[in-house]
């Protein structure tokens, strides 16, 4: 069987930084390959060569047999390569199916749009994807796992032969994935060449034919998955044996340090519980069901309707994040992007926005030797990789970025964390480092809070694991008791009592 | 670690006050004239004002936002400065009156934006055209003059006098400069105005009062407008109906041309500074070369347009 794309001992430089040395990539007709790798690896460059973003230095791609060199993503689309990238690429004021069409929409002769035919074909696609959804909806009322499928209908609708998906199920639930997974089973079945990148080895297993690892600009390993297990895998990708990826640490019983009575918020029904100082609190559920809210909520983003929230033994009113950081709460927000760090601005200054209370007095003048030396050990504890003090946030990796984004909510130096998808968009090892910091913030006596859609993660490092659904808690359980299957269970428990307004 | 000084990074990081040198090297050569000193102060007492202007502007563009209502406020701040000189009320309460009056026109506007969710531009350019109206209601459309009282003469010092041969208002300028640059760089709200512009969102949800910042940003910059309509009014000696129309117009470019980003977060307050000179340097060479002022406008808009292209060409190759 001939290969669809094959890629021969390409280079690529940025300056003096490689980043690609003599990749060999195939992608070949009917199979899924998985493509592998820590951040900064290169796949996000070896997807721009592919799809014509970047131009090679050296090397040839062919692609269905001819040597090819797109010089813009145009090309390649029209060529027959469609990728689906992670961070959504839909205009919000536009509807559904505008969004599908955007750049080639069906015209008439005269340049009238056919909007009966956008119509037609955006309901074909995303019932495809078992998606009962109005193509004239505005894209920017659906929810980002909606959004995330209309991507992949646009995707589809090309009728590409290769499509790339890079973490496609970052922002879906398990139930979407599934949809997912079944549409690429279709695909394949079709004779279309898939490429499969994703953070979540257990995906790489589950669907995909190949795997191919990059490491340092490297192609360390391309061959069938089956001929290969999970931590040959994952030593392919760090170059060294990880002996354990969820360190953990038992917690010292110590004194309730959050209580949370009938808590009513926005897409929280009812929820109470407790929390001591020194533990890790995970929370479990599908996405919508009502975690990130409680944690706002919580923290003083979200009004609370009713209930109490009391932090040792003190009842708290917080109205405002100002409150509740004043109160002694970290915040770790679950999007980075927009809501946890100024992408254009410099480390120092991203970091000491939470607690710059901390470094200035009555009359507001900021003592910036004390912040600067903070800034710095944070920096040096965290090991966060950096060319300076004030390097711009959006150049770090993922998990650098995250590292930022956590040392920030601890500048303030709360009492409780409130973690919401702490490793989303972090790599394996990058990862490893993030649990230890969250052993070690939890053996000075931290009261943590952690939301994770990652069950392994969520399973590996919580003393106690509590399940919410649809706004309700519907489980809990200590860290000796609790298994991925029960989890599940509580997770679509809370779905038949009505929803959430 | 020791960083070797580079110069090509200076030049991009600099591009304003090149090309303030540039400009300034270029008219020389043209006349010999222009570096003398009578006409460089001259060219700062002409400049005061719009640098003024355009700091307090710089506060509000860096929180994203735009303030179109400063033309109005100086012309109204002028109008009542001049009726209370007028009726002998002592300098320094006609002064602080009238700066207090500023702020409080602006912290409307920055109410509005702020806890009603209308956008800047709309906001002030509906302060721009009420307070126009207050002024024609309060002026009934004349000029106001500063009367006969001996508090007059010492408020006319505070436009053309001078302290050691530099002219008051170039010396007030410099006072505002300071304390906007020492605001900006070494304050909570100042980190605070830059977070905002930043990324709204994540300035909120760390804990900033946004809205309050917000109303302080609009306050800054109508207390700044009024203290120029005070210049202003003083150096004329009479407040006028239309003063101070477009004023804002003149700002925002020099807030521009000073490398200042108008989707907020990132500018400098000694960029503002640059853009206000190379505006007063501009017009000050357009006249002494004789260009006719209808040409001059054509001119200017040319060199705005030129600097922000290469300013925004640099930021993006530099990346």
């Amino acid at each position: 069987m001939t290969a669809l794309l094959e890629l021969h001992a390409v280079d690529k430089a940025f300056g003096a930084v490689r980043v690609l040395r003599g990749v060999d990539f195939t992608v070949e007709p009917g199979r899924v390959v998985a493509l592998a790798g820590e951040n900064g690896a290169g796949k996000s460059t070896l997807m721009k060569i592919i799809t014509g973003i970047y131009r090679r230095d050296a090397g040839s791609m062919l692609y269905r047999g001819q040597d090819m060199q797109f010089t813009t993503a145009r090309q390649s689309m029209d060529a027959g390569i469609a990728m689906i990238h992670q961070e959504l690429n839909l205009l919000p004021a536009l509807s559904v199916g505008e969004n599908i069409f955007l750049g080639r929409e069906p015209v008439d002769r005269t340049g009238r749009i056919q909007w009966s035919e956008i119509d037609r074909e955006a309901r074909y696609w995303l019932a495809q994807l078992k998606q009962d959804i109005d193509p004239r909806t505005e894209t920017g009322r659906l929810s980002i796992a909606q959004q995330q499928m209309v991507e992949i209908a646009r995707a589809l609708s090309m009728n590409a032969e290769v499509i790339i998906m890079d973490e496609p199920t970052d922002s879906l639930t398990d139930v979407e994935t599934k949809i997912l997974f079944d549409v690429v089973g279709q695909l394949k079945a079709d004779g279309k060449g898939l490429v499969f990148i994703s953070h979540r080895l257990g995906e790489i297993f589950q669907m995909c034919d190949d795997v191919a690892i990059l490491r340092d600009g490297n192609m360390v390993h391309q061959g069938p998955v089956a001929e290969i297990d999970e931590d040959t895998l994952i030593r392919h990708m760090v170059g060294r044996e990880l002996s354990d990826q969820y360190p953990f640490v038992p917690a010292k019983p110590s004194d309730v340090r959050l209580k949370v009575e009938n808590l009513v918020a926005k897409g929280v029904r009812k929820m109470s519980f407790e929390a001591r100082a020194g533990e890790v609190v995970g929370f479990a559920g599908l996405v919508g069901a009502g975690r990130t809210e409680l944690g706002k909520a919580i923290y003083g983003a979200n009004p609370v309707r009713s209930g109490r929230v009391e932090i040792d033994g003190v009842e708290m009113q917080l109205r405002s994040p100002r409150d509740g950081v004043l109160a002694g709460i970290g915040y770790v927000t679950e999007d980075r992007k927009l809501e946890g760090l100024i992408q254009s601005h410099g480390l120092r200054r991203n970091m000491s926005l939470t607690g710059l209370f901390r470094f200035t007095g009555r009359s507001g003048h900021i003592d910036k030797r004390a912040e600067r030396e903070e800034i710095t050990e944070y920096i040096n504890a965290f090991s966060i990789k950096t060319h300076g003090i004030d390097a711009i946030v959006s150049q770090l990796s993922g998990g650098n970025q995250q590292k930022v984004s956590i040392a920030k909510s601890l500048v303030p130096q709360p009492r409780i964390l409130i973690l919401d998808e702490p490793t989303r968009g972090v790599d394996v090892g990058a990862k490893r480092e993030i649990y230890t910091l969250i052993n070690e913030l939890k053996a000075q006596g931290l009261c943590i809070l952690l939301m994770s859609s990652d069950m392994p993660e969520l399973l590996g490092i919580s003393d106690r694991i509590l399940v919410m659904s649809n706004g309700l808690l519907t489980g809990s359980f200590d860290r000796d008791e609790a298994d991925q299957e029960t989890i599940m269970r509580c997770t679509v428990a809370g779905l038949t009592e009505g929803t959430v307004e | 670690m020791k960083r070797s000084f580079d110069l090509k990074a200076f030049a991009l990081e600099n591009i304003p006050l090149i090309g303030l040198i540039v400009l300034m090297a270029a008219v020389s050569l043209y006349s010999p004239n222009f570096l003398s000193v009578d006409n460089l102060l001259n060219i700062l007492r002409q400049t005061s004002i719009n640098a003024i202007i355009a700091m307090g502007m710089t506060f509000v563009i860096l929180t994203a936002g735009i303030d179109l209502s400063v033309g109005s406020i100086l012309a109204f701040a002028g109008a009542v400065c001049a009726s209370m000189i007028a009726a002998d009320t002592p300098l320094m309460v006609a002064l602080l009156t009238t700066l207090v009056i500023g702020g409080a026109l602006g912290a409307a506007s920055g109410t509005i934006v702020a806890y009603f969710g209308v956008q800047a531009f709309i906001a002030t350019l509906v302060g721009m055209t009420m307070v126009r109206g207050l002024v024609l209601v309060y002026t009934d459309g004349r000029p106001i003059s500063t009367g006969n009282f001996d508090v007059a003469n010492s408020f006319y010092e505070v436009g053309g006098g001078y302290v050691a041969g530099i002219p008051i208002p170039v010396i007030i300028a410099g006072f505002v400069f300071l304390i906007c640059w020492y605001v900006l760089n070494n304050t909570r709200i100042g980190r605070y105005v830059y977070a905002i512009g930043g990324n709204e969102q994540v300035a909120q949800l760390a804990g900033v009062n946004v809205a309050r910042v917000k109303v302080i940003v609009y306050a800054i910059s109508g207390a700044l407008a009024a203290l120029a309509g005070i210049i202003l009014t003083a150096r004329l000696e009479s407040a006028q109906p239309t003063a101070g129309l477009a004023y804002e117009l003149d700002a925002i470019a020099a807030v521009v041309l000073g490398g200042t980003s108008l989707a907020g977060g990132r500018g400098r307050i000694t960029g503002t500074l640059i853009g206000a000179l190379i505006i007063g340097v501009l017009n000050n060479a357009l006249n002494i070369m004789d260009v006719s002022s209808y040409y001059q406008m054509i001119a200017k808009g040319a060199v705005i347009l030129l600097a922000v292209v290469l300013d925004g060409r640099s930021k993006t190759t530099s990346k």
